[in-house]
């Protein structure tokens, strides 16, 4: 079979989430503007994956540590424990984890949701009604996930190294202030900063798929299954590449 | 009221989804204060005639003119406007399963670009709910109320705005029969306390027999016989006659 047959959905795949996103960005500056549901959905997508994202930070911090340990030890450098779990959290565990952790949570919860009203009829019940669905699900989820990953992404971290912290007192005794010191003196500005910006990416990401997946939703109940699941799997890859393309960038720019 | 005015004219609409031909040259008029009922099998094409005539769904040739404009020439701001004027009853109700009965009745008056003020809405919303007979579930979830009251509360939606013109999908479709003739009474008392003209489809012979001033009949994707219940009962066609028998 010829290499074009056999990639022509994936093309065609593209073609529309592009076509989708433009659309995003031409409704996203028109007014009427759909603020109480996009403070709505901040707290929706925001407060409420809050403990996930705190629960699973915190493990990753405590465990990273823990695995870590044995190997500093080794070269008898575990003094700089603090300093690369800061390096390794802030820059990429931190943003690429809480991203993933938001994509399941998040992506599929809105590729479900806009699929059902999609294969209930709520989506053209709310365009009859002289409503622009587009803006008023997909642009307010969206833009409700791009904001929100950023700050959880920022509490993730330090709920992280509040788990390493914790996970260095297992072995030795160290003083809360000596261990942020330490993670706080061998972060740099490069380190900090293209990760938060990254962030808003994944955010964007894990919005516009999710909304994606769910606004063309078909076939009943088992296409919104299917909505739910693609979104967090397309989702998840995107991340990836992302993080992929946020890394080239960031080495471009920090030469230049 | 003039009667003889058309708000609906369809003209040799067409519609075919890949080899499939659903509406194939389709001609219907419906009159001011009308209650027509579009008659054909499942799967003949009636939904898609009226997703067609509200803009949701766009025809491959022919002419939808709706208070004398053509629905598929008409701008996203235009369709909206023109869309205030025609309500729509979805056959699953299609209530936001998220809101509230009270929500739902709100949502088309605040995001339309009607402007009401918070009072006009709160007595809209009673009156409606009133005229459905359901102002007791006001702050009940769509999920709590049995099928007969959702579609109640759908109507009431389709109310709030006033419209002209009502069009209905399959409103007794999944009903329990006594159900099924309340809401066609209600259907028949609605169209004379509004004044609307309606366009129900239906396969249902008992809301056709009780409901319909007129029924045209889809069959093959045409209009292929209309008039009253009686004429039609009586029509010497197998085609026709197959649904009355």
């Amino acid at each position: 079979m010829p290499f074009f047959s056999i990639q022509r959905p994936i093309v065609d795949e593209i073609g529309s989430l592009t076509r989708f996103t433009l659309r995003f960005f031409r409704e996203a500056f028109r007014p009427r503007y759909e603020f109480s549901e996009l403070i709505h959905q901040c707290f929706v997508i925001g407060y409420k994956s809050l403990s996930l994202v705190g629960l699973t930070a915190f493990i990753m911090g405590l465990v990273l540590t823990m695995q870590l340990r044995p190997s500093m030890v080794r070269y008898g450098v575990e003094a700089q424990i603090p300093a690369m779990v800061g390096i390794a959290i802030v820059r990429e565990i931190g943003p690429v984890i809480t991203a993933l952790i938001f994509a399941g949570k998040i992506g599929s919860s809105i590729g479900a949701e806009l699929g059902s009203m999609r294969v209930t009829e709520q989506i053209d019940a709310m365009e009859v009604s002289g409503t622009n669905p587009f803006k008023f699900l997909v642009v307010t989820r969206t833009l409700a996930a791009t904001l929100m990953l950023p700050v959880l992404v920022v509490l993730s971290d330090a709920i992280s190294l509040y788990g390493s912290y914790l996970g260095v007192n297992i072995y030795e005794v160290l003083s809360f202030r000596l261990f942020y010191t330490q993670v706080i003196d061998n972060l740099a500005y490069y380190d900090a900063v293209p990760a938060f910006i990254k962030s808003y990416f994944f955010g964007f990401a894990v919005g516009i798929v999710g909304c994606f997946k769910g606004y063309y939703s078909n076939k009943g109940t088992e296409g919104v299954g299917r909505s739910a699941n693609s979104a967090v799997v397309m989702a998840s890859v995107f991340i990836f590449i992302l993080d992929l393309l946020a890394v080239q960038v960031t080495d471009l720019l920090w030469e230049l | 009221m003039d009667t003889t005015e058309p708000v609906i004219v369809i003209k040799d609409l067409c519609k075919a989804f890949g080899s499939n031909v659903v509406l194939d040259h389709f001609n219907l008029n419906l009159y001011r204060g009308e209650n027509l009922v579009v008659l054909g099998k499942s799967g003949s094409g009636k939904s898609v005639l009226i997703k067609c005539i509200i803009g949701l769904l766009r025809p491959d040739s022919g002419e939808i003119f709706v208070f004398g404009q053509n629905v598929p020439e008409l701008s996203y701001a235009e369709l909206d406007q023109m869309r205030a004027r025609v309500g729509f009853l979805f056959q699953s109700n299609a209530l936001y399963d998220s809101m509230t009965v009270r929500e739902n009745l709100e949502f088309p008056l605040r995001r339309h670009w009607l402007h009401v003020e918070q009072k006009e809405v709160e007595n809209l919303v009673a009156e409606v709910l009133e005229s459905v007979g359901l102002a007791h579930t006001i702050d009940m979830m769509p999920a709590e109320l049995s099928g007969g009251m959702r579609k109640r509360i759908a109507l009431a939606r389709t109310l709030i705005l006033k419209p002209a013109i009502i069009l209905y999908d399959e409103p007794t479709t999944g009903l329990d029969p006594i159900t099924g003739m309340e809401i066609i009474d209600l259907i028949r008392d609605i169209q004379q306390q509004y004044k609307t003209s309606s366009l129900v489809i239906s396969h249902d012979m008992k809301l056709v027999k009780r409901a319909a001033g007129r029924i045209v009949m889809l069959i093959d994707g045409k209009c292929h016989a209309q008039g009253a219940y009686s004429e039609l009962k009586n029509s010497g066609d197998p085609k026709v006659r197959a649904f009355f028998d």
